[in-house]
C-alpha cells in the first residue's frame, strides 16, 4: 500500500499513478496476460509493446478497471484522473456528433479551453466537422483532445498511431512528448511498434505472446510470461 | 374542452410524441428498434397477467416489459445466442403466450383491435392525467442518463472510465421505454408504438447537426405527426393511430425526397 496522501497533493506526487503486479487476465481457461508488473509515475511515459495477440489491449483495460483481473493487484493512487484514448472507435452516422460536441461530451468546458485542446493535437484549423466524416487519423487525435481537456493525472492510449503513417506517428509522438511536459501526467502508451521505442529513454514493458498457454487450464504452469520493465 | 374527445385525442398524442421524439433517438443512435418491438410484443402477455392478476393495464405491461428487460440486460453478451434471436423468443414467446393465457378467459371481452393498434379516440382524463403526468417523469429520467447513454453509444468503455456507470444508463433507459410503451399502447398500440419511436427520430436526423437538437427536432416531428395523423382521420374516416403512422411516413419521406443530395451524405 502506499502512504496515504494528504490533501494538499495531487494524485501520483507520493507513490506511482497505477502499480500493477503480477497481474493474469484468463478467459475461457486461457491466460491472456500473466506475471505483468508495471508502474506509472507522474510525468513519465511507460510504452507497453508487444505483437498483436500478447494482451496489450486487455492489459490496458486492466488497468483502467474496464476487465476483472484473475491474479495479482493493480493500485491506483486515490482520486486518480484517467484520460482514455481507445483503439478505433466507430461513431454510428446515425449520431449527429460534430468535432466540438465530441469535446463536451463528458462534461463542459468554455470554448477557450476546447480551442486549446484541439490545437494541442492539431485540430484547431478543422472546424466543427461531423466526427463521422473524419478519418481514423483525425478522430483519433480529436480523442486525445478530449482525453487532454479534463487534465487527466494519467493518460492511457491504445495503438493511437494506428492507421497513420510512419511521418505522421512521428509527430503524434512528439505531441505527446509536449501533451507529457505540459500536463505534467503519467503516460501509458501502447504500440505494437517495437522500432519506434528503442531510442527513447522511456519505460519499456514487453508483453510476450503465447508464451502463458497452459497445456492444463487447472493447474498453473511455473512458466509464465516474461516481461520487463526498465529505465534505461 | 376536455369533454371533447378529438381535443383529448389531441392532447394524449403531443403529449406521447413528445417523449417517443427524445427517447426514440437513442433507439436509432443504439439500433434498438427490435429491442422495442419485443417489448411492445410482450405487452400482451402483460394484458394477461393483469387480467389473472386483476390488476390495471398499464400495471401489468410495465410489470413485463421490465421483465423482458432484465433478462435481456443479464443475458445479452453471456449467452452464446445473438441478440436478434433473444429478442425473437421473447417477443413472440411472449406474444404467444399472451394470447394462450387470454383464451382460458372466454368471457373476457377484450379489443384485441384497440390492443393491437391502439385506441385514441378512447383516450380518458384519467389517461390524460397519466400521460402528461408520466411523460414529464420520463422526459426528467431521460435528462438525467443522457450524458452517460450518449457517451456509452460513442463507447461504453470511455463512459466507464470516466465513472458515468453506462451500464446503470443502459439498464434505466430499458425500463423508460417499458415505461413509454405500457403507457403508449392505449394509444396507438402494440404493432405501431415503435413506429412512433423510430420515424420521428429518423426524419430529422439530416437536418441535426447534435444530438440534442436531433431529440428537440424528433419530439416536434412527432407532434406534426399527431397532429396531421388525427385530422386526416377525422376528415378521412381513417384510423387514428394508423393514420398518425402514415402521416409520420408521409413527413419521413418528403423530408428524403427534397434532400437527395443530403441523402447520400447521411
Amino acid at each position: 500500500m502506499q502512504p496515504e496522501p494528504t490533501n494538499d497533493d495531487a494524485p501520483g506526487d507520493l507513490g506511482p499513478l497505477v502499480q500493477v503486479r503480477d497481474v493474469g487476465v484468463r478467459r475461457q481457461g486461457r491466460w491472456i496476460v500473466r506475471h505483468v508488473d508495471l508502474e506509472v509515475f507522474r510525468g513519465k511515459l511507460v510504452y507497453l509493446i508487444g505483437a498483436n495477440g500478447a494482451g496489450k489491449s486487455t492489459l490496458a483495460k486492466s488497468v483502467l478497471g474496464l476487465i476483472d483481473i484473475n491474479e495479482g493487484s493493480i493500485d491506483r493512487a486515490p482520486s486518480l484522473k484517467v484520460g482514455y484514448v481507445p483503439q478505433r472507435l466507430q461513431v454510428s452516422p446515425n449520431l449527429p456528433l460534430n468535432l466540438r460536441r465530441l469535446m463536451t461530451l463528458t462534461g463542459r468546458f468554455p470554448a477557450t479551453e476546447i480551442d486549446a485542446a484541439l490545437a494541442a493535437v492539431g485540430l484547431d484549423r478543422l472546424g466543427d466537422p461531423p466526427v463521422s466524416t473524419m478519418s481514423g487519423g483525425e478522430f483519433q487525435r480529436a480523442l486525445l483532445a478530449r482525453a487532454l481537456i479534463h487534465r487527466p493525472d494519467l493518460l492511457v492510449l491504445d495503438e493511437p498511431a494506428q492507421g497513420v503513417d510512419a511521418a505522421g506517428t512521428e509527430v503524434f509522438h512528439e505531441r505527446i512528448e509536449e501533451i507529457r511536459r505540459d500536463l505534467d501526467c503519467g503516460v501509458l502508451l501502447i504500440s505494437h511498434d517495437i522500432q519506434l521505442v528503442m531510442d527513447t529513454g522511456d519505460d519499456v514493458v514487453v508483453l510476450l505472446p503465447h508464451e502463458h498457454d497452459d497445456p492444463n487450464p487447472y493447474f498453473g504452469s511455473a512458466e509464465g510470461q516474461s516481461n520487463q520493465q526498465g529505465a534505461e | 374542452m376536455l369533454d371533447d374527445f378529438l381535443v383529448r385525442a389531441l392532447l394524449a398524442g403531443i403529449g406521447l410524441a413528445l417523449v417517443t421524439g427524445p427517447t426514440g433517438c437513442f433507439i436509432v443512435w443504439r439500433r434498438l428498434a427490435y429491442f422495442g418491438e419485443t417489448i411492445a410484443h410482450s405487452a400482451l402477455l402483460g394484458v394477461a397477467v393483469a387480467i389473472l392478476l386483476d390488476a390495471h393495464l398499464v400495471i401489468g405491461i410495465f410489470a413485463i416489459a421490465c421483465g423482458v428487460v432484465l433478462v435481456m440486460f443479464f443475458l445479452e453478451g453471456r449467452d452464446t445466442l445473438p441478440t436478434d434471436t433473444l429478442l425473437g423468443l421473447l417477443a413472440h414467446g411472449g406474444l404467444a403466450l399472451g394470447l394462450v393465457i387470454l383464451s382460458f378467459f372466454p368471457t373476457m371481452r377484450l379489443d384485441l383491435q384497440a390492443l393491437l393498434f391502439g385506441d385514441i379516440l378512447g383516450v380518458a382524463r384519467a389517461d390524460l392525467a397519466m400521460i402528461w403526468l408520466g411523460g414529464a417523469i420520463a422526459l426528467a429520467v431521460l435528462v438525467w442518463i443522457w450524458r452517460a447513454l450518449l457517451t456509452a453509444t460513442v463507447s461504453v468503455d470511455l463512459a466507464t472510465v470516466e465513472g458515468l456507470r453506462p451500464e446503470r444508463a443502459r439498464l434505466v433507459f430499458g425500463f423508460l421505454v417499458a415505461a413509454i410503451i405500457a403507457v403508449a399502447i392505449k394509444i396507438v398500440g402494440v404493432l405501431l408504438i415503435v413506429a412512433l419511436l423510430v420515424i420521428p427520430a429518423a426524419t430529422v436526423r439530416r437536418f441535426a447537426t447534435s444530438p440534442e437538437m436531433m431529440a428537440l427536432g424528433a419530439a416536434i416531428m412527432g407532434v406534426v405527426a399527431v397532429g396531421g395523423g388525427l385530422y386526416a382521420s377525422a376528415e378521412l374516416d381513417t384510423p387514428s393511430g394508423p393514420s398518425i403512422v402514415v402521416v409520420a411516413l408521409i413527413l419521413f419521406s418528403v423530408t428524403r425526397l427534397q434532400w437527395p443530395k443530403a441523402a447520400s451524405r447521411g
